[in-house]
């Protein structure tokens, strides 16, 4: 049995990393356990303890999902009128949280819950927030303008600009530095199945004003998505190049031959020609397929950070010099239109 | 009840037409490579305060952007769109700001103006892609915030009552007014121009437009309030200018890159049936596929 103590005593400035962490249906999410995986390298670099925070309701036990990932601290803040999710209580929660305990960093998923929620609270403790990092790391900065320096800050690492440069991002002066990562982008791996550590519950209305429950959840359809790109071991994704809607069909078809699922770069997502749920890269998913098959995809750096860990990359491209064909293994020059049949057909007099 | 709608929109680079001269030898984005275009998820923003105005006569729609004085170029946009005017929130003092500093200054634009039952924005910039601002603004204004919104179902006793989509499905919330809602791409699109309008607001302007006009132009919008693009500066919206700007901005740019990345030794194939047929035997031997 964890030690469980029943109220919020010695917060001090404890200057830890702290993790947002996401529950719904009695499962912690992943990408909040990836955070924590991350955030246990970060911590173990700064010599600081790991931390989580769990704000909703039937909480119980909820720290056995989250002690293995390496947590050293769990916050647990429990009331039925936390679920589901609202911005304004679990913003006034993080706000009134952070000041009394202080942490140097702070991490959220980010989803609907952490982007909607990160902003919020930056804004009230003016401390910088970063959105959709694809790399954290811990690292010194020298202010080139006053020459004062720094150590041992968060480099927050994301592409920009539409995805065509990647920037490193810090905040020198405001805590808690604070990041949002997308699900899959960092790895989730157990820390130590038995590791333990500390619980503090929380009192719900000590953090809370009753004006912030304001917003009221009229109405809920939470459907389980139908597109699992996450973990699909082949991917066939389709860029701009493809052109049309129709031509995607063709990628659906050699995805159903291949046992495949169908992604998309932003490109052809903004045009269109294809559903968001299946965008891969910094603004989408992350993925890390056997084989990733890319149509017509030109490889700006925001779709290559979440796809450049697939085994083999196949990319077929009219032009010769895409830059996506540096990070292939295979690169066919020529007509998608062309080229997908062929596939199709030789996988089907070749495989058994 | 007739509504005072606030629509935030910002002029952005076409990031999604992204070119091979977009970027300079030295890695810095080539700017003049890139129109500037009205950020999409801010149309579908304005659809929605353009459905409310309908729906209830009366109500004003007011564009604020925050930019360069060319950003009145959005306004106009909008104007020929539906909506009644707009302001342009520009200073040099304002330049460099991250998401913090931007939502601070654009509450305080806010603040100036006064007089709001909704302020509707785009979901998030694709310059930026942070969908921070509107969150941010809300609590700049101590105001309930609503994002991912897809349509606006209604207003009832001073309630705005909202569809939002959210990664796995939509939820229906009602929120109290004053608030901020931030409006997802998956909205309706935003109307087209109207052909009248246009006529009528061609010559809408902002000063520093009007200090490039011939002389009949500047006397026939002085004359005319309807053609007055407001221009505001920081100390006009009592800005901090401790909280504005790159000095107001706690994230700092620390490194820019043009990412190289490692290139493999690639296996250049010709687009024959040989050559593909000895692929897929490759992939399937080495048990990638089948």
């Amino acid at each position: 049995m964890s030690p469980i103590i029943n109220h919020y005593h010695k917060m001090a400035d404890n200057n830890n990393l702290i993790v947002y962490c996401e529950y719904d249906d009695g499962r912690v999410a992943d990408v909040s356990l990836e955070l924590l995986t991350k955030g246990r390298v970060l911590a173990d670099r700064l010599g600081v303890k790991l931390e989580a925070l769990v704000i909703g309701d039937k909480l119980e036990g909820i720290e056995k999902q989250i002690f293995p990932y390496g947590a050293d601290v769990v916050y647990k803040v429990e009331d039925a009128k936390l679920y589901p999710y609202t911005s304004n209580p679990h913003a006034a929660i993080l706000i009134n949280l952070f000041k009394e305990i202080k942490p140097q960093i702070c991490l959220m998923g980010a989803t609907c819950i952490g982007r909607d929620l990160g902003p919020r609270v930056s804004s009230c403790l003016h401390s910088g927030l970063t959105a959709d990092c694809t790399s954290l790391e811990i690292g010194d900065h020298k202010d080139p303008k006053t020459g004062k320096e720094y150590t041992e800050l968060l480099y927050q690492i994301r592409p920009a600009f539409g995805g065509n440069i990647v920037a490193t991002i810090v905040n020198p002066e405001c805590r808690p530095q604070m990041a949002t990562v997308r699900e899959g982008v960092m790895k989730k791996e157990i820390f130590d199945a038995n590791h333990t550590g500390e619980v503090i519950n929380l009192e719900a209305n000590k953090y809370t004003d009753p004006a912030d429950f304001c917003v009221e959840i009229i109405d809920r359809h939470i459907e389980k998505s139908k597109v699992n790109i996450k973990n699909s071991p082949i991917i066939v994704a389709g860029g701009y190049g493809v052109g049309s809607k129709e031509n995607f069909q063709l990628l659906f078809d050699l995805a159903e031959t291949l046992g495949a699922e169908v992604g998309a770069s932003r490109a052809a997502v903004d045009a269109g020609f294809i559903e968001h749920e299946r965008q891969i890269g910094q603004t989408g998913v992350t993925v890390r397929p056997k084989l990733y098959i890319a149509c017509g995809i030109s490889g700006q750096i925001q779709h290559i950070a979440g796809m450049q860990e697939s085994s083999i990359i196949l990319s077929i491209n009219n032009d010769p010099n895409a830059p996506i064909n540096a990070i292939a293994d295979y690169v066919i020059t020529g007509n998608m239109e062309d080229i997908v049949p062929k596939l199709i057909k030789y996988y089907k007099k070749n495989s058994k | 009840m007739s509504l005072n709608i606030i629509v935030l929109a910002k002029q952005v680079p076409d990031t999604r037409n992204v070119g091979k001269d977009a970027m300079k030898e030295d890695g810095t984005i080539n700017r003049a490579a890139l129109p500037a275009i009205f950020n999409p998820e801010d149309l579908n923003a304005l659809e929605q305060a353009l459905r409310l105005k309908d729906g209830h006569p009366g109500s004003t729609v007011t564009l604020l952007t925050m930019g360069l004085p060319r950003a009145a170029e959005i306004v106009r946009e909008a104007i020929y769109r539906g909506a009644d005017c707009g302001i342009v929130l520009t200073d040099r003092a304002l330049g460099g700001a991250d998401t913090l500093a931007t939502s601070y200054s654009l509450a305080q634009a806010v603040k100036k103006h006064g007089n709001y039952d909704l302020i509707l924005g785009g979901r998030q910039a694709i310059d930026g892609d942070t969908a921070q601002v509107g969150p941010q603004i809300a609590e700049k204004l101590g105001l309930p915030q609503v994002t991912y919104a897809e349509e606006i179902l209604e207003i009832k006793d001073g309630k705005v009552i909202v569809k939002r989509r959210l990664e796995h499905g939509v939820e229906t919330v009602c929120a109290p007014m004053p608030c901020v809602v931030t409006v997802n791409g998956s909205a309706a699109e935003c109307r087209p121009r109207n052909a009248k309008r246009v006529m009528k607001f061609k010559r809408a302007a902002s000063p520093s437009e009007l200090a490039k006009l011939p002389e009949n132009v500047v006397s026939m919008v002085n004359a005319n309030p309807e053609l007055q693009i407001a221009e505001w500066g920081a100390a006009f919206v009592e800005a901090d200018p401790e909280q504005i700007g790159l000095a107001g901005s706690p994230t700092k740019v620390k490194t820019v890159e043009n990412v190289v990345f490692t290139a493999k030794e690639s296996l250049c194939l010709e687009n024959n049936d040989e050559q593909i047929e000895n692929l897929i035997k490759d992939l399937i031997a080495n048990h990638t596929i089948g």
